[in-house]
């Protein structure tokens, strides 16, 4: 140390002031060679050259440049790897060997109608996803564009794009930028080489961290210093684990081992810092955040799942009707052919040979196989596909999800999975910037027993400004320790002068700002005093005061307390302390208690409140008794070895003891606004939220708190590892084997719980949660998770919110939602099933697509028994081209797009409602055998009526008969009637677009019609409609009859249904259609309590436990209080 | 549940079953009773024609006598136009194989005599010139005749107009003449006129749009006179054409037409049902509502 002298002198050496973050080891590192950490060995192979990245450029040291991609595809791949995307499709690959059957003479159809619709279906989706695709490429451009200073050599620093960068780089990070690659740390503008890092990104957590600098590369404080840096890092390979590292660092011919302190990660943050040096170790995809992100899946819906097994289905009976074709197709070859001198079959060649059957048989089979293809819906992906689009574009264009504040409207940002918002079972959210805007106001306090503060923060702080004028001794401390008891950094903006303040965490940054208001302003820190000025309320006069702070115990986890000793300027030592109450109240002495009882119920009504509090103590020492206390402190400070934490633990807890309490503190880490109702609605709507954050525990149960997701009178099962953290087996072992006594004994908890109303809460830190998500325990702990009304996960990493979310989607198989804001988020969100939904339509519009495919299909089917099985179809060609992609997809579409059962008003209202899309009610197994009824018996209306109806009669008064494209085109009219009759039916909020597209589609059919007759290509359909069918009463007739024959059983199903069994949205229909929400308010009021889900949180939830409480206490009372009144 | 709401619905449910009830039946009744007019007499000839055992061997004879004289008595009186069809059974017109088998543009174009690709294997003749009309279709062309009389009077069937006036001035052309036309080794059918233009072929053109079913009527011409009540109709037949090979039927039928067409019974009754059945469910259903209002609850999902 010490090294440093000609240093600029406002630069803090924080290692010295801190106590157990900055520990450092000392000197070269002996012990650990590479073989007792086996660097060298497998999984540690990597050789890092500081400063001389050329040879980083070839073999055998070529590790990858910094340029990241996380597009799917590029331009060379685009279309082999996005056309075998498509093709991987069960449905498209069929239709594609059914194109490339088209070109042989097996083939019923004309080559293009079968290769036009596939092209179109196949091109549209492929355009979507290369739109897509370049939004990514557009994305990872910038972030590979983003500058950083390179070491060029001779001590000269240069920008250079991200992507350029190399391992054994030298960069410099300057403050608020990204780190570009995951570096080592080699000095900072610290004098002490540390640095102040925000890890947003990683692992969502707010508060700084502190890294620093291995003591030899402190002389690397300037550029010009990098002339001649030369030294090796040997380190482990490329892997996603945030929190270790392992390597070590020869440099002047010394080994030095790294810990993850000195490593710094892409895509977090420099702060409070003005800059860094750092050499480059991991590049690009190698960087520890990029293995962390998963594998970007293609996100298949849970429909889109069930859709294939459908579509499973439909081959089936597709491959069963093709053989019974092919079957019936030999026996007619074999015995009838021979006759039937008009196809002159004694030159027949092998595709109808008499003489051999089977061959002819299995030729017809493929035949068979591509006529009946109008089973398979060719265009139900795309058009899901398109549905998506718009719905996406919708959410885009939504004005309710404005936000004004940044002029930001919601996001779809990939639009598979929008059917899935409708049936969310599980919420998994992050905790910061989704549920809170991360931002701390101070909004109570207790000070000397006395409460402050009711309302809004500017209103507290007001009434804080108050308070302060009528100061009374016991104030001083509790400002002071405001004022002082901090590790943040002001920064004088130097042109308003205007003080802000660098804080670790967000809350000390919300004390100093009341301390401020209190008259106590924090502006100066130096390496061993801090500067106040302090307010003079009377005398309207500003004294600077200096404190020399003389220890500093920072916060911690397992702590909980941050404690700093200063001296005044009168020499009088203090000590300051602050943190969690229990811990407090703890090391109080006699006369400090005064207080206490005030406090407590204080502290217990904010934590209600869902604040999150600290108590505030304080403590005079004598000069003898700190000098004793400090050169023991000294001692174990300088300790070297594996109990230097221990020590330093027991020693300081000798100091942070007989404290007086002064009062508390209450801040409110800002919910974001609206999330208390919307976790309140949620809740009803019967969803369970699981909150997956990175901060700590207690940090994490004061949000719970907060959003209501945790109340008083809670049943908590915390599940965290004991402590003794070693990796060693054992330790794994016993940290097993505690983590599933508490899951067994929260299980029996809940088992034997007997109150039906008691509600449990799971709460998991990271660090349990690495055993917990292992095989053998992850069913056992989601078993618990069900049961519990909120879980909470806290210290999660991003890999671990992917497990998790994984865990919960595998494990309870129904689709989940996650909701985050970073990018450490980003794991999570891609393993999660979602995105928004617009209403519960989806499966009823695959539904649809499967009745009217089947009913399409299957009278070719029929026809073939009237046609000897030969593979003649009815229809024309180009009527079966636009059957799929022009005539019915447009309706569907619009269902798509623009259905709501109930308005978005109303379901807000009814948030129960809800259900129905996690119970798939409208895409359960009846429903979809029901709808496939449907088209089989329509198929059956369909053919059978218009055969019997045209069977050999004249058609016409002037006694000509109808020829098979007569009938063909009649059948088809009707099958155009049928199936956009049925979608209008099933649709129940019309918008013009609605009608434009069904009647519009029925429309088009007439006039293509109309145009295709006027061409001689229509062969025997020329001028069908004119002078055919047109001036035919029999045709209107038939497609009259037929319309109405094939949708009455859905009308008696829908009657049937909603006069006796109604399901919810109907009788909301049905009363909002009465205007009985206006007539009849009581009515109204009732159906909507029923609306609700039972629930065990969020805000209705305690408001309801509350009432239970009142209540028992009053029946307690109650004989009281009858006696009481008798007498 | 608490109180329960009484709540009547459906009224849009039963009026749309009575709305369909109510256009359904008349219609049915409409087209039953025009149907009823109608008189149709159908006389199946191809059994009763050849007497001998080996009926196919005395079809495929050129050299027998084919004529063959039915006589019938008109049930009710007739009125003119009275259309004369000839009704084949189990002729697979509708087979792929056959219905690919002609060329449309050979016979529209005279310069496209050439393509006949798709009517193998009636093409060309064995010495490679192409036939006009090719493929199966035109070369089984139905080759029976009638000459019909009344009550031995001989009556003229108009031949005219059979067809659709578009086949005859667009799809069939007007200067493209029969050439080759059953000249190979198997004779089909009916043989063609070569003087005379295809777009004046009528038969052929009635013969050329394939039926849908393999029973099927196509138009032979028309009577132009009323035929009265007990009528006696002879009509001699020269029962040319091959069914016997695969088993098929011929039938004459004469019939008179009215809006629905031909007679048929189906439509009128299929109307009647749907009509009969939506009224019946719009009862129910307001028996349902009266007997069984509905209480507007909210069930627990």
């Amino acid at each position: 140390m010490g090294r440093g002298g000609g240093r600029r002198r406002d630069r803090l050496r924080w290692s010295k002031l801190y106590t157990f973050s900055c520990f450092r080891p000392h000197g070269a590192d002996d012990g650990a060679g590479p073989s007792a950490t086996g660097l060298g060995g497998p999984g540690f192979t990597r050789v890092v050259h500081c400063n001389n990245p050329a040879l980083h450029r070839r073999k055998p040291l070529k590790y990858m440049l910094n340029h990241i991609s996380t597009t799917k595809y590029n331009i060379i791949t685009f279309f082999p790897k996005a056309i075998f995307e498509q093709f991987r499709r069960v449905a498209n690959l069929y239709f594609l060997l059914t194109a490339i059957l088209s070109l042989t003479p097996v083939c019923p159809f004309s080559a293009v109608s079968m290769i036009a619709p596939l092209a179109f279906v196949v091109g549209l989706s492929m355009i979507k996803e290369g739109i897509e695709d370049w939004r990514r490429f557009i994305q990872d451009m910038k972030v590979n564009n983003r500058k950083v200073g390179v070491h060029r050599g001779d001590g000269e620093f240069v920008y250079r794009h991200w992507e350029d960068l190399c391992v054994g780089d030298v960069v410099k990070v300057e403050k608020d930028q990204f780190f570009p690659a995951d570096l080592l740390l080699l000095s900072s503008s610290y004098e002490d080489g540390i640095c102040y890092v925000e890890t947003m990104n990683l692992d969502g957590e707010t508060n700084l961290k502190v890294k620093r600098s291995l003591e030899v590369t402190l002389a690397l404080e300037d550029d010009e210093s990098f002339k001649d840096f030369r030294g090796v890092i040997r380190c482990e390979d490329p892997n996603p684990s945030l929190y270790t590292f392992v390597g070590n660092f020869e440099y002047e011919r010394q080994m030095y081992s790294i810990d993850p302190f000195q490593i710094l990660l892409r895509d977090s943050k420099l702060r409070n810092t003005a800059f860094i040096y750092g050499v480059v170790i991991f590049t690009g995809h190698d960087s520890k955040v990029m293995q962390n992100s998963t594998e970007s899946p293609s996100k298949r819906s849970r429909i889109e799942k069930k859709m294939d097994l459908i579509i499973y289905i439909l081959f089936t009976v597709l491959v069963l009707i093709s053989l019974i074709s092919s079957i019936g197709f030999a026996v007619r070859i074999k015995l009838d052919l021979p006759h039937w001198w008009y196809l002159q079959p004694q030159s027949s060649n092998k595709l109808d040979d008499p003489s051999r059957p089977a061959l002819s048989g299995i030729f017809h089979l493929i035949t068979a196989l591509i006529l009946y293809g109008y089973l398979i819906p060719i265009s139900l992906y795309v058009s899901i596909e398109l549905v998506k689009v718009l719905q996406a574009h919708f959410i885009n264009q939504d004005i309710h999800m404005f936000d004004e504040e940044t002029g930001n409207t919601a996001q779809a940002r990939t639009s598979n999975l929008n059917e899935e918002l409708g049936q969310v079972h599980t919420i998994l959210s992050d905790k910061t910037g989704t549920l809170t805007c991360n931002q701390m106001d101070f909004l109570k306090c207790s000070v000397a027993g006395v409460s402050y503060g009711v309302g809004s923060s500017e209103v507290e702080i007001a009434a804080a400004k108050q308070m302060a004028s009528g100061a009374d001794d016991h104030d001083i401390p509790y400002k002071m320790i405001l004022a002082l008891c901090h590790t943040a950094i002001p920064e004088i903006n130097e042109e308003t002068g205007a003080i802000t303040y660098e804080a670790e965490s967000p809350d000390e940054g919300a004390f100093l700002v009341a301390a401020r208001e209190f008259g106590f302003e924090f502006f100066k820190r130096t390496q061993s005093s801090v500067f106040v000025r302090e307010k003079h309320t009377s005398s309207k006069g500003v004294t600077e005061r200096e404190f020399k702070i003389l220890n500093l115990l920072e916060f911690n986890s397992k702590r909980k307390r941050m404690t700093v000793i200063l001296k005044d300027e009168d020499d009088q030592i203090l000590l300051f302390c602050k943190g969690a109450d229990s811990i407090i109240f703890d090391r109080l002495a006699k006369n400090g208690r005064v207080y206490e009882p005030d406090t407590n119920r204080h502290l217990n009504e904010y934590g209600e409140a869902g604040l999150r509090t600290l108590a505030l103590s304080y403590r005079v020492l004598e000069e003898s008794e700190y000098a004793s206390w400090n050169s023991e402190f000294l001692k174990a400070k300088t300790a070297i070895g594996p109990d230097r934490e221990l020590q330093l633990e027991r020693v300081s807890d000798m100091i942070e003891r007989e404290l007086i309490l002064v009062g508390a503190t209450a801040v409110e880490d800002k919910l974001q606004k609206g999330v208390p109702q919307c976790i309140d609605r949620l809740a009803q709507a019967g969803l369970k939220i699981w909150v997956l954050t990175g901060d700590k525990m207690e940090t994490a149960i004061n949000i719970g708190y907060a959003c209501s997701l945790l109340r008083q009178g809670m049943k908590q099962i915390c599940l965290s590892i004991p402590t003794g953290d070693q990796v060693a087996q054992d330790a794994r072992k016993a940290a097993k084997e505690s983590l599933m006594l508490q899951i067994a004994n929260g299980s029996q908890m809940v088992k034997l719980e007997k109150d039906p109303d008691a509600a449990f809460a799971l709460i998991i830190d990271g660090k349990a949660l690495a055993f917990v998500l292992e095989d053998d325990m992850k069913h056992m702990f989601l078993n618990l998770a069900i049961e519990c009304a909120s879980v909470i996960c806290c210290r999660v990493s991003p890999k671990q919110k992917a497990l998790v979310t994984r865990l919960v989607k595998e494990g309870i198989g129904q689709t989940t939602l996650a909701i985050g804001d970073g990018a450490n988020d980003v794991g999570m969100i891609q393993e999660a099933d979602i995105g928004v939904g617009i209403s519960g339509v989806e499966g009823m519009q695959i539904c649809y697509f499967f009745y009217k495919n089947i009913a399409f299909g299957l009278t070719i089917f029929y026809f073939e028994a009237f046609a000897g099985f030969s593979g003649q179809s009815v229809y024309d060609d180009w009527f079966m081209l636009l059957f799929n992609v022009v005539l019915t997809s447009l309706p569907v579409i619009s269902l798509g797009v623009f259905e709501q059962d109930v308005s978005s008003e109303i379901c807000l209202q009814f948030p129960a409602l809800y259900q129905q899309g996690p119970k798939n009610l409208f895409f359960d197994w009846y429903r979809i055998l029901g709808w496939m009824g449907n088209g089989l018996y329509s198929s059956l209306i369909i053919f059978f009526l218009n055969i019997c109806i045209f069977y050999d009669q004249a058609i016409r008064a002037g006694g000509q008969t109808a020829d098979m494209a007569a009938v063909g085109t009649t059948m088809f009219t009707c099958i155009i009637w049928a199936v956009n009759m049925q979608i209008a039916l099933t649709m129940s909020h019309f918008t013009w677009i609605q009608h434009v597209f069904v009647w519009g589609s029925i429309a088009t059919w007439y006039l293509f019609i109309l145009a295709y007759g006027m061409t001689l290509k229509s062969r025997d359909n020329y001028k069908i409609l004119l002078e055919v069918l047109g001036p035919a009463p029999l045709y209107w007739a038939a497609t009259l009859l037929v319309t109405a024959a094939c949708n009455i059983p859905y009308l008696i199903h829908i009657s049937y249904q909603r006069s006796c069994n109604p399901l919810d949205h109907h009788v909301i229909q049905e009363i909002k259609y009465l205007r009985k929400d206006v007539e009849d308010q009581t009515m109204w009021k009732r159906e909507r309590s029923k609306a609700r889900q039972k629930t065990k949180i969020g805000f209705t939830a305690r408001v309801d436990a509350k009432i239970k409480q009142i209540r028992g206490k009053l029946q307690k009372k109650g004989p009281a209080l009858t006696i009481h009144t008798v007498s | 549940m608490g109180k329960m709401t009484k709540r009547r619905l459906g009224n849009s449910v039963i009026s749309a079953f009575l709305l369909i009830g109510v256009i359904f039946v008349p219609i049915g009744l409409a087209s039953l009773s025009a149907s009823k007019e109608i008189v149709e007499l159908v006389d199946r000839y191809d059994t009763s024609c050849v007497s001998v055992a080996d009926k196919v061997g005395f079809i495929q004879n050129s050299k027998t006598d084919k004529t063959c004289t039915r006589t019938l008595t008109v049930p009710r009186h007739m009125k003119s136009p009275i259309h004369i069809y000839y009704q084949i059974g189990d002729f697979y017109q509708n087979h792929r194989r056959y219905v690919k088998s002609r060329s449309d543009k050979q016979l529209r174009y005279k310069e496209a005599a050439h393509l006949t690709k798709d009517c193998e294997p009636e093409g060309n003749t064995a010495d490679g010139a192409p036939i006009v009309p090719c493929g199966l279709i035109a070369w089984s062309l139905f080759n029976d005749t009638y000459t019909v009389s009344v009550n031995k009077k001989a009556v003229e069937v108009n031949k005219k107009d059979i067809a659709w006036q578009s086949d005859k001035n667009n799809k069939f052309g007007s200067n493209v003449y029969p050439s080759n036309f059953q000249k190979g080794n198997l004779i089909g059918g009916a043989k063609l006129n070569e003087s005379i233009p295809l777009s004046e072929q009528e038969d052929l053109i009635v013969w050329m749009r394939t039926a849908a079913l393999p029973t099927f009527r196509k138009l032979y011409g028309r009577i132009e006179t009323d035929i009265m009540e007990n009528d006696q109709l002879t009509v001699v037949i020269q029962n040319n054409y091959n069914t016997y090979s695969f088993g098929g039927s011929k039938a004459l039928v004469l019939s008179t037409t009215s809006w629905i067409g031909g007679k048929n019974n189906f439509i009128g009754i299929a109307y009647l049902t749907i009509g009969g059945l939506c009224i019946f469910l719009a009862v129910v259903f307001i028996v349902l509502y009266m007997i069984k209002p509905r209480y507007v609850m909210f069930p627990r999902v």
